[in-house]
């Protein structure tokens, strides 16, 4: 069956993608830059596969209501920004703890409080530290186009029930309000089996499931933490993604995720002109973070300037990447503010190409 | 030839053989335990009407033959390990949330019967928000919700349902309307909205409030099954160990302070 | 008029002493004993012969420890009397 083309909104694109992933609910709450994605899924998709779209009273309710329905074992969703992740961080902490499967969408805002509604990178520790209480991680997928938003969604939702583990698509308000074209998936059936852990009605058959995150005897809950943490580290052996762009026979690289690893492209044809060797990494997973692949690269370069927006908060693992063994500055912007290419190469002259020729 | 006459005193004999023979057989068994009640010792304090309620409960899955079809959620609270009371499948809610989670359940899987089953704190002070919009929404499901008056499980504390007057560890010197505000008749609340279809409120103090109480849950499952909308169902329950006093004192407490304030019987009847 | 008789049998080792079934029976016949059960509690003991097999303690029992029996028997009534006995009379009694 033939792929579309088409050109789309980032926001709309997500959401298409989600219908297309034969994605079973949606539950979500209005929140600019991401209404979107609720309201095109208010529009057309329960009457394209029957999934349930809901507008829940808060980001609160829907990621309960998530949790509730990814206990099922059915393909759950739900987006938000900033503000509004920050609220389901709770229910984050008991779908990770629970190991069920869903998808999460944080089209990031400008931070903290109620901050801005222009783009921003600042949610980057609240995604991949954890934002919620306890030992747990979210598996971070980081799109830097719209063919990204739209394949992270299925990706997503295999990755999601592969480790039973909540997965995060981090974008940011201008993914999500761009327009590019992009190549439309096939519709993939809705879920029609149960999963053997759900809780769907226990028959005569089987023990009950039950989906729940508590214990009362400390022992019992370590041991669960290391099954957890075993889970993580596997992902972290499996899942590494990265992206280098022109780092071959760089003497400087820069270090970014998302939108701004494009603009971080621009920024090293700009510094090409001028004769200085720029590449470009990019972390596709957040976590698991290339850690690896950041130290390989710096046995061949001079220094890494990581461009966020934010106040520095992926650079710390890039530092932790390198391990000391090259310098590592830090070039952000923060409130909303997206860096332009030409300031970037203007950073990275200052710090790094000035002091160290 | 035997000639034999039954005597007075054979007939006596008699009687007694019938008196010792004993009742306890299995034709003459009444009443036990219900299957959909696990055989796990409930944690709860002798004397909680947690235990009827979960009893109660199970009675009626059974009664229904629904427990393949059945999901409950469990809420934060006392009852926070009702999944281990209950041979269902359930899912443990995070505190307030559970009519959120029922809703996400029972959204993704319409046929099947969705409860939730929660405390004062969790139904009508943290979860307010997910209680008043599940119920506006008329999710198809059953809230049942547990009204002790008061925090049992964190140890006494104040909840929305503290009695004016009533003593709790944040209400030492009993709980001040003019700074704690009124208790919260979130029963009431709710069945004034339309996506409520039966809101009714019962007790378990007395066998007849049990089976009162049994009743109302029957027929809210059998709502659900047609689709009606949400059905609440309230049961004021005593907490001996918080109350500090005996469970039988409790009991009579509850009669006397509790039921005046939360009155029995059904606050919104089933309309059609 | 028939005569009811009931028992029930409690799982004593886990009863809370509660005593919410000694209150609900109207009969009175229950009574938490001097002993103590493996947990610790003084658990409840019927002292009188006379349950009917209500089901009212089971009710309020918040452990579900309370098995209920009933029967129901039928009071004998005499339907004939033997006046003229001419030869062997065989009495079977129906167990």
């Amino acid at each position: 069956m033939k792929k579309e083309l088409k050109l789309m909104k980032g926001n709309e694109a997500l959401a298409e993608a989600a219908i297309l992933a034969g994605c079973d609910a949606y539950f979500g709450y209005p929140i600019t830059p991401q209404s979107e994605v609720l309201e095109y899924l208010s529009n057309e998709a329960t009457a394209r596969t029957g999934m349930v779209v809901l507008q829940a009273e808060s980001e609160v309710a829907s990621i309960n209501m998530v949790y509730g329905a990814a206990g099922t074992g059915k393909r759950v969703m739900t987006s938000s920004s900033s503000p509004g992740m920050s609220l389901m961080q709770e229910g984050i902490s008991y779908i990770a703890c629970a190991e069920v499967p869903c998808l999460l969408v944080n089209v990031q805002r400008g931070g903290p409080g109620l901050g801005t509604i222009q783009p921003g990178q600042a949610d980057y520790f609240q995604a991949v530290k954890g934002g919620g209480h306890g030992d747990y991680k979210v598996i971070t997928l980081a799109p830097s186009t719209v063919q990204e938003m739209v394949d992270f969604v299925g990706e997503g939702f295999d990755l999601a029930f592969k480790y039973r583990n909540p997965v995060m698509i981090l974008t940011d308000g201008a993914l999500g309000q761009m327009m590019e074209k992009v190549l439309l998936p096939e519709q993939k059936p809705r879920k029609t089996e149960f999963e053997s852990w759900g809780s769907t009605g226990k028959p005569a058959n089987r023990e009950r499931n039950i989906i729940y995150t508590l214990s009362l005897q400390a022992d019992v809950m370590e041991k669960w933490n290391q099954r957890l943490q075993a889970k993580y580290r596997q992902i972290e052996n499996e899942l590494v993604r990265s992206e280098m762009i022109d780092c071959e026979d760089a003497d400087f690289v820069l270090v970014a995720y998302g939108l701004v690893a494009r603009i971080c492209q621009k920024a090293a044809h700009l510094a090409a002109e001028k004769g200085i060797k720029v590449g470009v990494f990019r972390p596709i997973t957040l976590y698991p973070f290339p850690y690896a692949d950041l130290n390989k690269l710096a046995d061949n370069v001079k220094g890494f300037m990581s461009v966020e927006m934010n106040a520095g908060q992926m650079v710390e693992d890039v530092r932790l990447g390198v391990n000391g063994k090259k310098p590592v500055e830090f070039h952000g912007r923060q409130g909303g503010i997206i860096p332009s290419p030409e300031e970037i190469l203007a950073k990275l002259e200052e710090k790094l190409v000035g002091e160290l020729v | 030839m035997n000639e034999k006459t039954m005597t007075a005193e054979d007939d006596l004999h008699f009687e007694q053989m019938i008196a010792e023979e004993s009742v306890c057989t299995k034709e003459n068994l009444v009443y036990e335990k219900p299957e959909t009640l696990t055989d796990a010792t409930m944690h709860y304090c002798p004397g909680c009407g947690h235990g009827v309620a979960h009893r109660i409960i199970a009675e009626v899955i059974d009664e229904l033959d629904i427990q393949k079809d059945t999901v409950g959620v469990a809420p934060v609270g006392c009852s926070v390990l009702a999944y281990n009371y209950l041979n269902i499948d359930m899912n443990g809610a995070a505190h307030g949330r559970a009519a959120a989670v029922a809703t996400g359940i029972k959204r993704v899987l319409p046929d099947k019967y969705v409860f939730s089953y929660q405390g004062d704190g969790d139904l009508a002070a943290i979860g307010t928000g997910e209680t008043i919009h599940a119920c506006n929404r008329g999710e198809n499901i059953l809230i049942i919700f547990i009204n002790n008056g008061i925090y049992g499980m964190t140890g006494g504390q104040m909840a929305p349902t503290t009695l004016p007057g009533m003593k709790s560890t944040t209400s030492p010197f009993g709980r001040d309307v003019a700074t704690m505000g009124n208790p919260l008749k979130i029963t009431e609340l709710v069945a004034q909205l339309p996506g409520t279809y039966f809101v009714t409120r019962t007790a378990v103090n007395s066998p007849v409030n049990v089976r009162k109480a049994k009743a109302a849950i029957k027929k809210s499952f059998e709502y659900q099954k047609l689709n009606k909308g949400l059905c609440f169902v309230e049961i004021v329950t005593n907490c001996p160990s918080n109350w500090k006093m005996t469970p039988v004192q409790s009991n009579k407490w509850l009669e006397e302070n509790m039921l005046p304030y939360y009155p029995l019987g059904d606050i919104k009847k089933p309309s059609n | 008029m028939a005569k009811v008789k009931g028992d029930i049998i409690i799982d004593i080792d886990k009863c809370k002493g509660c005593e919410l079934c000694a209150a609900a029976c109207p009969q009175e016949s229950l009574e938490l004993s001097r002993k103590l059960n493996s947990k610790g509690y003084h658990y409840i003991v019927k002292i009188e012969d006379n349950c009917t097999g209500c089901t009212n303690c089971a009710m309020v029992c918040p452990d579900g420890i309370i098995k209920v029996y009933r029967k129901t028997e039928k009071k004998k009534e005499q339907v004939a009397t033997i006046t003229n006995v001419t030869g062997d009379i065989t009495v079977t009694v129906n167990s």
